[in-house]
């Protein structure tokens, strides 16, 4: 693949991933990733600090599968949707077939009253590896400005 | 002319069933909310200023919140400090950042560089003589006698707290014996900090504080450990609550989860459910405490929270931010001796906990559903609590509201109500 073709392949990536979760088509989010995976959301309080507790913190596509089933059967929430926007996408290294990639990221939330929030903004962290072919998260971080989550957060960005 | 609060509240009464009813009007009223600020936080209270553990090194601040009041909280070569984050001179905020260094052991306020020491006194300020002979302060200024507004600070077990009134108690009396035991329990050693969660909720500070007091809800609104078969067959608990009722424990006794293979056999899923856990490493942990308790949720009246919940140890600082509002601090936590393994399962567990845990996120949402339904409701319209009677006292069963009795207990004493 040429360099373009690669950044063409991993934005489509990005894209299809928020487009998924924005769809509400969970079920078919742990899909976009690679087994064994990391998939943490952070603040960027923690971060910067080398602090690890996490809001989220998944090592394998099972646990991805895990926070699905708890979102759709056991977690009791106000129903809302999602809107992602991703942008600034950007290759930063590429080291044994592995890309890291950053893209800003907000998040707004709608919930029924139809009143919509900024509900979270932050930078995606990526590793992207291809797998016969098709890019998948080796790690996605998740790292957020947006201090104070307000209410709760159920639903993976 | 502004009315004192006690004429404002005049029409309001308790009702008479006690503390099995809270009058809707507590989560509403800004004069209510004003009198929590005067008589609770800057009252005969203990508050949660922060772990010693994040200011190790003399120069460390860091700032935050008891009640509404922005206070720094500082080390230095004496100890640990704390003073209203306001310069005495015009009121400006002096410490920006959530925590920082002080070069120099000073604070020096960005509009006037009035310079103050770590424990709050003013040591200096520019052109005090003026200028040329000109200006500056009058003959009888007194450095002294503009220093910043301090808390009395005690810390308890790695556990920094501040009250705004010198008549406070001693901590430890302020706790009781039982309370400070369980306080003792998690705070054994040195801790490690692990980091922090924040999380903003639309209610009234009262009703999460009743939330986490409320054992009755924990299977009937969490029902992640139900919905995946992880109820214990033979889990035994109940409440422990100090002398004066305003403080609790909940205890819950039980095995720690061993690995995947145990959550397959029989021994955890005590009913046949719909659902499993496609990684269940989610829930291997360690028997940490030689008590045999594996979840103990703990509050210090009147906004602190102090929880073991398997291996994830945490504080929980709830901050007011007016009467529809409140901020939650979770702060984590490990032990310094905890090796990769034990630190492994902390990180992994913290899934179950903070805003987005699989037994805890619900409590983010509920308080907002309260909050919302009470707009309409009138001056006299009140909650039902008679879970487990009508009193307070400890109870060795979680199917009772006995410790949110106990907490309006206090807050009644404290608010004269």
């Amino acid at each position: 693949m040429t360099p373009l073709e690669v950044k063409a392949a991993i934005e489509e990536l990005l894209h299809a991933y928020v487009q998924c979760i924005d769809d509400n088509k969970l079920e078919a989010w742990p899909d976009f990733f690679s087994d064994p995976c990391l998939y943490k959301i952070i603040s960027r309080e923690n971060h910067d600090r080398d602090l690890t507790a996490p809001v989220i913190y998944c090592d394998s596509k099972g646990m991805l599968h895990d926070r699905v089933g708890a979102h759709r059967h056991a977690n009791v929430y106000e129903p809302h949707f999602y809107r992602h926007l991703v942008s600034n996408t950007r290759i930063l290294k590429c080291e044994q077939e592995v890309y890291t990639v950053q893209s800003n990221y907000a998040v707004f939330q709608t919930k029924l009253d139809g009143d919509t929030q900024i509900y979270n903004v932050g930078r995606y962290l990526d590793k992207v590896v291809f797998e016969h072919g098709a890019p998948k998260f080796k790690e996605k971080l998740v790292i957020f400005d947006t201090l104070r989550i307000p209410t709760l957060l159920v639903t993976p960005i | 002319m502004t009315k004192p609060l006690s004429e404002k509240t005049a029409d309001f009464s308790w009702p008479e069933e006690g503390v099995t009813r809270a009058p809707y009007r507590v989560y509403l009223d800004p004069v209510i909310y004003e009198r929590e600020q005067q008589r609770l936080f800057r009252g005969p209270t203990w508050n949660f200023l922060a772990l010693a553990a994040e200011l190790q090194a003399a120069g460390d601040y860091k700032t935050t919140f008891v009640g509404d009041t922005p206070v720094v909280v500082t080390r230095d070569n004496d100890g640990v400090h704390a003073f209203v984050n306001r310069c005495a001179h015009r009121g400006v905020t002096l410490c920006m950042e959530t925590r920082g260094h002080c070069k120099n052991k000073i604070i020096t306020c960005v509009y006037h560089a009035w310079v103050y020491d770590l424990k709050g006194d003013l040591k200096g300020l520019p052109f005090q003589k003026g200028v040329d002979g000109q200006g500056g302060m009058p003959p009888d200024f007194k450095l002294a006698e503009h220093g910043l507004q301090k808390l009395k600070v005690e810390t308890f077990q790695g556990l920094v707290f501040g009250s705004f009134d010198a008549q406070t108690p001693r901590i430890e009396d302020y706790l009781g014996e039982k309370m400070s035991h369980y306080v003792r329990r998690l705070f054994n050693r040195p801790i490690r900090l692990l980091g922090y969660n924040r999380q903003l909720m639309k209610n009234n500070w009262k009703l999460y504080i009743e939330n986490n007091k409320d054992p009755y809800h924990a299977s009937l609104l969490h029902l992640f450990f139900a919905t995946f078969g992880l109820n214990r067959l033979s889990q035994k608990g109940g409440i422990d609550l100090d002398a004066t009722g305003k403080h609790h424990v909940s205890y819950t006794h039980g095995e720690a989860f061993g690995d995947a293979a145990e959550y397959q056999g029989a021994d955890i899923r005590s009913f046949q459910s719909k659902y499993q856990l496609h990684d269940p490493s989610l829930l291997k942990s360690r028997r940490e405490f030689t008590d045999g308790i594996v979840l103990a949720i703990q509050s210090i009246f009147p906004t602190l929270v102090v929880q073991q919940i398997y291996n994830v140890l945490a504080v929980r600082q709830l901050l007011p931010k007016g009467p529809g509002a409140c901020e939650l601090v979770w702060i984590y936590f490990g032990y310094q001796d905890d090796d990769a393994e034990m630190t492994a399962m902390r990180l992994k567990q913290a899934n179950l906990v903070g805003p987005a845990g699989y037994v805890s996120l619900e409590d983010g949402g509920v308080g907002e559903l309260v909050q919302k339904s009470l707009v309409s409701a009138d001056g006299r319209q009140c909650s039902f609590m008679e879970m487990g009677g009508k009193d307070v006292q400890s109870q060795p069963f979680r199917a009772t509201e006995t410790s949110v009795r106990g907490f309006w207990q206090g807050y009644r004493a404290i608010m004269g109500f």
